[in-house]
């Protein structure tokens, strides 16, 4: 359980990362937020035996990663934490789909294969292009962008409070945890049945703490609706931010450029 | 000036489940006047705060906070004129950084723009957080979260302010500070707390409640000096007026 705390207070750390002032860190939440998403509907909209024309969207990540002074080394770290969950959903494409499709020297490379390998390179993209978002933007101005461009109040409302709260509910975990562990010196792991009462007790606290926050929000003259004061704007530079980075990922989508790169080399070496 | 007037008469309170927190509750609190409401725990003083605010409706007996009664219709004029701080600040500072936390009663005023940012800075400052402005309510310490949360209540410009156990979780010297803070303010205050040294500091009349009911209510002095009476309340003397354990 103190991992889990260790863990929440690294997902400070984008807050420390969204902190920073650079090109694009000034960018309007918007733009960025809608440059992801472009992004992510790109890489997707691949063909699944298509890894070649993947390759150049690298650009995207690693130029806001140069720009937005942003340390690879903690987003690949991330990218890791999360990568399971790829690397399994994607586990039985080589047994079940056996036709070849490549054929590098003598090695013969199976549909499945090349299919899960893409599964894994979108994954990267898609997922490297979300933490960029969080930590170029933070967590907030992104609810707070998906907001302005009309997303549902109740959703980014719901985002918002849980950002706020994850760091109360952790702590009041562990301090569950600690509690047991101190008085249980001879388990190693916990038993379901106080597991189950401990998640349960939880639960209760959090409903107290909800109503609690609740009155809170009643004797401010809350009315059922967050009102929020955080004027954004959508510059020329924004625009062009969205145009410029939308038009490549048209062009890569569009034609194949290392396959055209590799047959302009091969070209003028003939 | 009537609006800083407090008064609640014979005030009963039964919460789901047959629990009696509060019988026969009556007291009146002028205008300007420092009062501490004391008891034993479950004595039934968070249940007399969640009236005042209005977050109670009285079942039986009348609230009136000012020129109101206190109603379904009127409690959002009840809740303008009361500003209430929580003991856990956690629950209070609910907005992703100080300053929308701070904006976010004036917002739900509707007011001009313009005049929610002085209103803002101007309750940061008379708190001396204005320096924490865009920080997240999470990464404060426990003196900085209080003084931020008592700001969130000061910038919708209150009358009257109820605190519930404002010096709990704080060091010697935030508690200190937040004294002084209190100290400063010409608001009608209602002051719910076990730190019966902050009352001596504070107030000049104690309230106090024993089993849902007005136990006693009078000046400081004349309470605090009564050691049969905070005896039988589960209460005892300030540590500064008891004799010193060193030199006797």
């Amino acid at each position: 359980m103190a991992t889990i705390e260790s863990a929440l207070l690294d997902i400070g750390g984008f807050d420390i990362l969204a902190a920073q002032d650079t090109a694009v860190h000034r960018r309007d939440p918007r733009a960025k937020v809608l440059t992801a998403l472009a992004f992510i509907l790109t890489v997707v909209s691949y063909d699944k035996y298509d890894l070649s024309g993947l390759i150049p969207l690298f650009v995207y990540p690693v130029a806001l990663m140069a720009v937005g002074n942003l340390p690879p080394g903690y987003l690949l770290g991330k990218l890791l934490f999360a990568s399971p969950f790829a690397l399994i959903i994607g586990i039985f494409n080589p047994l079940l789909d056996r036709s070849t499709v490549l054929q590098v020297g003598p090695v013969l490379i199976s549909g499945g294969w090349v299919s899960y390998a893409s599964i894994l390179l979108r994954f990267s993209l898609t997922l490297s292009a979300a933490l960029i978002l969080v930590s170029t933007t933070g967590f907030n101005s992104v609810c707070l962008a998906l907001e302005r461009m009309k997303a549902p109040k109740s959703l980014t409302v719901q985002f918002m409070l849980l950002y706020r709260y994850i760091f109360v509910l952790a702590s009041e975990a562990s301090r569950m945890y600690k509690a047991w562990t101190l008085r249980s010196a001879m388990h190693k792991r916990m038993p379901m049945r106080i597991f189950v009462s401990l998640v349960g007790q939880l639960l209760l606290r959090a409903l107290e703490r909800a109503q609690r926050i609740h009155m809170a929000m009643l004797s401010r003259g809350f009315d059922g609706e967050i009102h929020r004061l955080r004027p954004l704007q959508f510059g020329k530079t924004d625009l062009c931010f969205v145009l410029g980075w939308c038009s490549f990922f048209l062009l890569a989508r569009g034609l194949n450029l290392p396959q055209m790169l590799g047959e302009a080399v091969i070209g003028i070496m003939q | 000036m009537s609006h800083h007037i407090v008064e609640v008469q014979d005030l009963h309170y039964t919460y789901p489940g047959e629990t009696v927190a509060l019988q026969g509750v009556s007291f009146r609190i002028e205008h300007g006047e420092a009062v501490g409401i004391v008891g034993a725990n479950g004595a039934g003083k968070s249940t007399l705060l969640q009236h005042l605010n209005g977050y109670l409706v009285p079942i039986r007996g009348t609230v009136r906070i000012g020129d109101y009664p206190l109603t379904k219709e009127t409690v959002r004029q009840v809740r303008r004129t009361v500003g209430m701080v929580f003991q856990d600040p956690d629950d209070q500072l609910f907005m992703p950084t100080v300053y929308e936390d701070v904006a976010f009663g004036p917002l739900n005023l509707g007011l001009p723009p313009a005049d929610i940012e002085l209103r803002v800075a101007q309750a940061l400052e008379t708190v001396g957080a204005w320096h924490l402005r865009d920080r997240p309510p999470y990464r404060l310490s426990g003196g900085e979260k209080r003084a931020v949360a008592i700001a969130s209540v000061l910038s919708m410009s209150p009358d009257i302010l109820v605190l519930d156990e404002p010096t709990s979780n704080l060091d010697p010297r935030a508690r200190r500070h937040l004294i002084a803070l209190l100290k400063s303010f010409h608001h009608t205050k209602i002051i719910a707390t076990h730190d019966l040294d902050l009352v001596l500091d504070l107030c000049s009349r104690v309230i106090v409640i024993h089993e849902g009911r007005v136990r006693a209510d009078g000046t400081v002095q004349a309470i605090f000096e009564d050691e049969a009476l905070l005896e039988d309340s589960h209460l005892e003397k300030p540590l500064r007026m008891q004799a010193c354990p060193v030199c006797g």
